[in-house]
């Protein structure tokens, strides 16, 4: 059997401590309670408190338990704050690509665009965020599908004759994004369109959502019919930046 | 031979930012520090300018480090500053004397009233294009000069010197080398002759400033030295304040463009052409930007004080929502204004009202009302707030706007965007480089020293990222317009004369 990991341990002590606590506990009183140094008492906390599992008072110093607590089973991530933190890096994608920029989060079975930025080319373009997209045919959608745990496996509606509707084979599409790190859409979901997606990760590599281009298979795509090399290069370049923002590696 | 590029200095209100640039305009790579706010009394908002140039300093190797490039790839540095914000200075130690008094500070309120009753006020204002407001640094500079003992007789000999901060910036960059400034900085001092674009004998004596303590004016696009210190051996090719910088970022150079960057406060400027134009309603005529050997061009700004602050007080003060994003998800969460609206008047009203009298108010509270309902009135101030400027602008330019260019970190809010293009009744266009500010001042840079060959050539760099077309119900917007004017109303006369 494998060892334990004592801060975790630590930690979750803590988190019991305050949860059983008159309400707001300083960090001696924790430290006391748990027969713990003061320093180690105070990294897991700021950690605790960095992940939004615990919050310190501004006036009086003490620790009481985070909202992220009561929110572990929804998006601990706000859409407009993940669209407010990608902005920066959403544009040198459109235009070191060329192509239109969209970044998704799953809503409800489906891709939630949070985030559209136009195809630099001035031509009219309408913004479509708020706009839904299918999951499974979706480059966007398959690589929320590749990161998320367990969830319920959508609906696989037939889009064009390239979607991929077979439980069995979409399955083995997400394992090859696990292993490649991105993901691709090659008329899944609209005749003559591609697209090409990677995650963002927020803290400890979670993955809160993907930023992707798409456009004409002809632009996207090189004479095998595979994404050009050099626009996965800078999907993949743009979600480790957002991601590096959003603190997934520090 | 390896890429270049240009490194913008943005040394914004509440941090400093060093950004790189490729040579399409776009963000290579960012470093950012932000420095401590000094709130000494009520009014009163102070910076250590020592602490700034430190931190310029640390973020210099930073930026280039994360771009991956070495000091012989930037073709040029540029700054954009906060403006308005002052610091003094001994000119052998280099120490700032006291802290730098920044634009917020209400501190010369006093002394501006007293001012006003004086002869040559209005001809100073004529002179300056700027009405007589703490606002400017030209009563700032006085009001140290008044408070700190023996400092009068030290400037007239030429002892301490004084600046914004890019003069600041760059005297300590070029190693004390270069005591200037640019014309668009220097218009806002109430100290420069804006027509002839140098120091007023006639302001100075209105104000009681030593000539000997000023920086040398320059024209905002061309040479300001070379950096020896921060990034040594870099020309230094162009200062701007920040908003005639996103002016120049959004490719305004045309009479008749506008752009408007919402940030903690938010500043719509419109390119006037080599023609000062004088406002009726409260717009100040300022320096847009000039390129060394040719004539400057002007702009008419109009400047509102309290737009992002307001969703920061939101968060920080009422702690209704834990992050600044986070307004347009509870405002959302509602579908109108349920009648509620807030004027943020914290210290007092800018464009076009100028009041200085007037304090925040929030009005049309009942049982009704939910945090739901506060957001959507926090994020209305703001575009109706733009509005009144864009109504006073069209009045005194007899130009009718027909697009809005936008910028600033509260583009990310797409219900804002969408209010801002619903009261104005135009579209709103967002440019694919949200960071105008700091690419400003990179194009002006870049332009100096020939990284980039002409205007035009940056024109092509601008590309629409985002588009909102109004969407609302004429008589709505007419009723709500009313509505928000008799709230307005509401903020008047509020501080008393003591």
């Amino acid at each position: 059997m494998p060892g334990t990991v004592q801060a975790i341990e630590r930690a979750a002590a803590i988190l019991r401590t305050l949860a059983g606590g008159p309400g707001r506990l300083g960090l001696s009183e924790i430290a006391r309670t748990l027969d713990l140094a003061k320093g180690t008492t105070h990294g897991i906390l700021r950690t605790l408190q960095l992940v939004g599992f615990v919050e310190q008072d501004r006036v009086s110093g003490q620790y009481q338990l985070g909202g992220a607590l009561l929110h572990l089973g929804t998006s601990f991530l706000d859409i407009n704050e993940l669209r407010s933190r990608s902005i920066n890096w959403a544009d040198p994608l459109a235009a070191r690509s060329g192509e239109s920029v969209r970044i998704g989060t799953v809503l409800e079975g489906r891709v939630l665009v949070v985030h559209h930025v136009f195809r630099p080319d001035d031509t009219f373009q309408t913004l479509d965020v708020g706009a839904l997209l299918p999951l499974h045919a979706t480059a966007l959608g398959k690589v929320l599908l590749a990161y998320r745990a367990g969830g319920p496996v959508p609906e696989l509606e037939r889009f064009t004759r390239l979607t991929l509707t077979d439980p069995r084979a979409l399955s083995g599409a997400l394992e090859g994004v696990r292993e490649a790190g991105w993901a691709a859409e090659i008329e899944e979901f609209l005749l003559g369109q591609a697209a090409v997606a990677a995650p963002i990760r927020g803290y400890g590599g979670l993955v809160v959502g993907a930023i992707g281009v798409s456009g004409p298979v002809d632009r996207l795509c090189d004479s095998h019919y595979r994404p050009r090399p050099s626009l996965v290069g800078y999907v993949r370049d743009a979600a480790r930046a957002i991601s590096r923002d959003l603190g997934a590696t520090r | 031979m390896s890429e270049k590029y240009v490194v913008a200095i943005d040394q914004g209100t509440t941090s400093t930012r060093c950004i790189v640039f490729d040579r399409r305009g776009q963000l290579v790579s960012l470093a950012q520090q932000e420095h401590k706010q000094h709130f000494p009394r009520p009014g009163w908002v102070e910076h250590d300018a020592m602490e700034i140039w430190r931190n310029v300093e640390r973020l210099a190797p930073r930026v280039l480090s994360r771009a991956g490039i070495g000091l012989g790839q930037v073709a040029a540095v540029g700054i954009a500053n906060q403006r308005e914000t002052t610091v003094i200075w001994d000119r052998r130690t280099g120490v700032p004397v006291g802290r730098a008094i920044i634009w917020q500070d209400t501190r010369t309120d006093a002394l501006v009233h007293a001012l006003g009753d004086a002869r040559d006020a209005g001809a100073v204002s004529d002179i300056s294009g700027l009405p007589l407001a703490t606002y400017f640094s030209g009563p700032r500079l006085r009001w140290m000069l008044d408070h700190t003992p023996g400092l009068r007789a030290r400037a007239e000999r030429g002892e301490v010197i004084c600046g914004t901060m890019e003069t600041w910036l760059i005297w300590n960059l070029t190693g004390r080398a270069q005591h200037v400034t640019d014309v668009t900085n220097a218009s806002r001092t109430m100290l420069l002759d804006v027509r002839a674009l140098d120091w007023s004998a006639r302001a100075l004596d209105f104000f009681g400033i030593p000539r000997a303590m000023l920086p040398e004016v320059r024209a905002s696009i061309g040479a300001f030295g070379t950096a020896t210190e921060g990034f040594p051996g870099v020309r230094i090719g162009a200062a701007l304040g920040d908003q005639q910088a996103a002016l120049f970022g959004q490719t305004c150079f045309t009479p008749g463009e506008a752009k408007c960057t919402y940030g903690t406060g938010s500043f719509l400027l419109l390119n006037t052409g080599a023609e000062l134009v004088r406002s009726e309603h409260g717009l100040l005529s300022t320096v847009a930007y000039q390129i060394e050997g040719e004539p400057a061009a002007y702009a008419l700004e109009g400047s509102i004080a309290i737009t992002g602050s307001l969703v920061q007080w939101f968060r920080d003060q009422l702690e209704l929502i834990s992050s600044a994003p986070e307004i347009e998800t509870l405002a959302r969460t509602v579908a109108d204004n349920g009648g509620c609206y807030i004027v943020p008047a914290f210290s007092g009203l800018y464009a076009p009202y100028w009041r200085s009298e007037a304090r925040g108010v929030i009005v049309g509270l009942t049982s009704y009302i939910t945090k739901g309902h506060l957001a959507r009135a926090v994020l209305e101030a703001t575009a109706w707030q733009t509005r009144e400027v864009v109504d006073a602008m069209n009045t005194d330019s007899g130009l009718t706007l027909t697009t809005l260019k936008v910028d600033g970190g509260m583009t990310a809010d797409h219900l804002l965007m969408q209010m801002i293009t619903d009261v104005l009744d135009v579209p709103v266009v967002r440019p694919l480089a949200a960071e105008t500010v700091s690419l400003g001042a990179a194009y002006a840079a870049g332009l100096a020293v020939g990284y980039w060959p002409d205007l035009d050539g940056l024109r092509r760099n601008w590309h629409t990222a985002a588009q909102w077309m109004p969407a609302m119900d004429p008589r709505l917007r007419t009723t709500e317009y009313a509505n928000w004017r008799r709230a307005v109303e509401r903020t008047f006369d509020w501080i008393q004369p003591a």
